[in-house]
């Protein structure tokens, strides 16, 4: 056998990934579902957090900004194994797919928190006087005058961090979440053949690259036209 | 006399160790159009300001049109309805359109049905000769005509009383004629108008009053003749001087 033969046998064995495929494709959604729970949870967390922010609330906002430098110093992983093998230790437990979940959401949670903050601040101060000199409240100005303004701001810089948070899914491997690549792993170790993580790589581009593209679309369309 | 639509007493402002304002008395009656002048940093911009409480004085107490402004009893969102306020950036809602800038208000604080509050918002652009341009957005839209469309947003929801603070000095020298026309016609409907500018031919032809500021105090007033042409403060004439000479 020469090598190629042996690379193609190795990344590249059809009767392995006929084998696997399913396996494979189960997993390609269980992180579908997974990422799309983090994006949910982790921008909606992030921008309740900045609209809090905005309140100027001082004992709340020390503590909303402990919580994101937190969340944004540890490492995913780190946080992911905590979940999952220490909280049973305070008598409370969460499958892997919570742990990773959780994780990750409160991950995304402090980076949407910040770009969301800078956003809103960034928004000149003359907007809000303008409004709140008409008579809208303060919730009515950030709802209606601010928000629209920040969010436009915020989306090139929330793409790319949404998308990179959300391959962290790939994570949850470790806490036993039959994922893509969780999946991919579970067919080495019983066919001994790396094929099924060839097949995981090629469900990862399946997914993401689409995520990228629309991505790209999101920042074009939503440029300021000024 | 009768009672004035705005009295402010003993008015304090102080930014940390900064004091600002020190003890201004204003008082506007109405239909007064009352010019408010002097160096930067006199603090007429924060007496305006503190008028609708964008500013929160520190003391002092202000009335407008009979309410206790600094009262914390009073419903300042609906108190600065009474009081429409034009700024030296315009501070056009950059995502609506004109129309939608000066119809926010209307739909949303005085709640007006649709159909009632597009009305008023015409007759608002209408008023500011720009209801051609009611569907372009600011950036469409030159400085001049964006601070028309911000007075327009003003005036829609008929207010008693109109501040202005500085709103020629982001201008071009060639769109400043558009707004003070604008301004005059307000006054000709008789608005009662405070107006923080520089542009001292508008004040000589149009105000009732002009007030000279400096170093957080009101140290002159009186006729736009008597402040232009006798000024008795020494501080009054170095900077009528000055601003002649521009």
């Amino acid at each position: 056998m020469s090598n190629w033969d042996r690379f193609l046998d190795s990344f590249f064995n059809l009767k392995v990934a006929a084998e696997y495929l399913p396996k494979i494709i189960e997993g390609f959604w269980l992180t579908v579902l997974l990422a799309l729970c983090i994006v949910v949870t982790g921008l909606v967390a992030g921008l309740l957090l900045a609209v809090l922010r905005s309140f100027g609330i001082r004992v709340l906002n020390w503590l909303i900004i402990f919580a994101v430098d937190l969340f944004r110093a540890l490492p995913p992983l780190v946080l992911i194994t905590l979940l999952f093998f220490g909280l049973p230790a305070a008598g409370f437990s969460l499958t892997g797919f919570a742990s990773t979940w959780l994780a990750l959401s409160l991950v995304l949670m402090a980076f949407a928190e910040e770009i969301f903050w800078a956003g809103i601040t960034a928004v000149p101060k003359g907007q809000w006087e303008a409004a709140r000199s008409t008579g809208l409240t303060f919730l009515q100005t950030l709802r209606m005058v601010v928000l629209p303004q920040a969010l436009r701001m915020t989306i090139p810089p929330l793409t790319n961090r949404t998308i990179a948070i959300t391959k962290g899914t790939a994570l949850a491997s470790v806490v036993a979440v039959q994922e893509i690549l969780g999946a991919a792993q579970a067919g080495v170790s019983f066919s001994f053949n790396p094929t099924p993580l060839t097949l995981g790589a090629l469900a990862y581009l399946v997914l993401f690259v689409p995520v990228v593209l629309l991505g790209r679309w999101i920042e074009t369309r939503f440029a300021w036209k000024r | 006399m009768p009672e004035p639509i705005i009295r402010a007493q003993g008015v304090h402002k102080h930014f940390g160790p900064l004091h600002v304002l020190k003890g201004v008395d204003l008082e506007v009656a109405e239909r007064e159009l009352v010019f408010i002048i002097g160096p930067s940093g006199s603090g007429k911009s924060t007496l305006l300001r503190c008028l609708n409480r964008l500013e929160e004085p520190s003391s002092g107490s202000i009335h407008v049109d009979g309410i206790d402004m600094l009262d914390r009893r009073t419903d300042i969102n609906k108190a600065r309805q009474r009081i429409g306020m034009v700024f030296q950036s315009f501070n056009l809602y950059p995502h609506m359109t004109a129309l939608g800038n000066v119809l926010l208000a209307l739909r949303k604080v005085q709640k007006l049905p649709r159909e009632q509050a597009e009305r008023r918002a015409w007759a608002a652009l209408q008023r500011v000769h720009l209801s051609d341009r009611a569907d372009h957005y600011p950036g469409q839209l030159s400085g001049g005509q964006q601070q028309r469309v911000a007075i327009a947003r003003a005036i829609a929801l008929e207010p008693r009383v109109m501040l202005f603070d500085e709103p020629t000095s982001a201008l071009d020298p060639e769109l400043v004629g558009g707004v003070l026309a604008v301004m005059r016609e307000l006054r000709e409907d008789g608005m009662t108008m405070v107006v923080v500018s520089h542009e001292m031919g508008f004040a000589k032809a149009a105000a009732d009053r002009v007030v000279f500021m400096a170093d957080g105090m009101i140290l002159e007033q009186g006729p736009p003749d008597a402040i232009f042409g006798n000024p008795q403060h020494e501080r009054t004439r170095a900077f009528i001087r000055q601003i002649d000479r521009h």
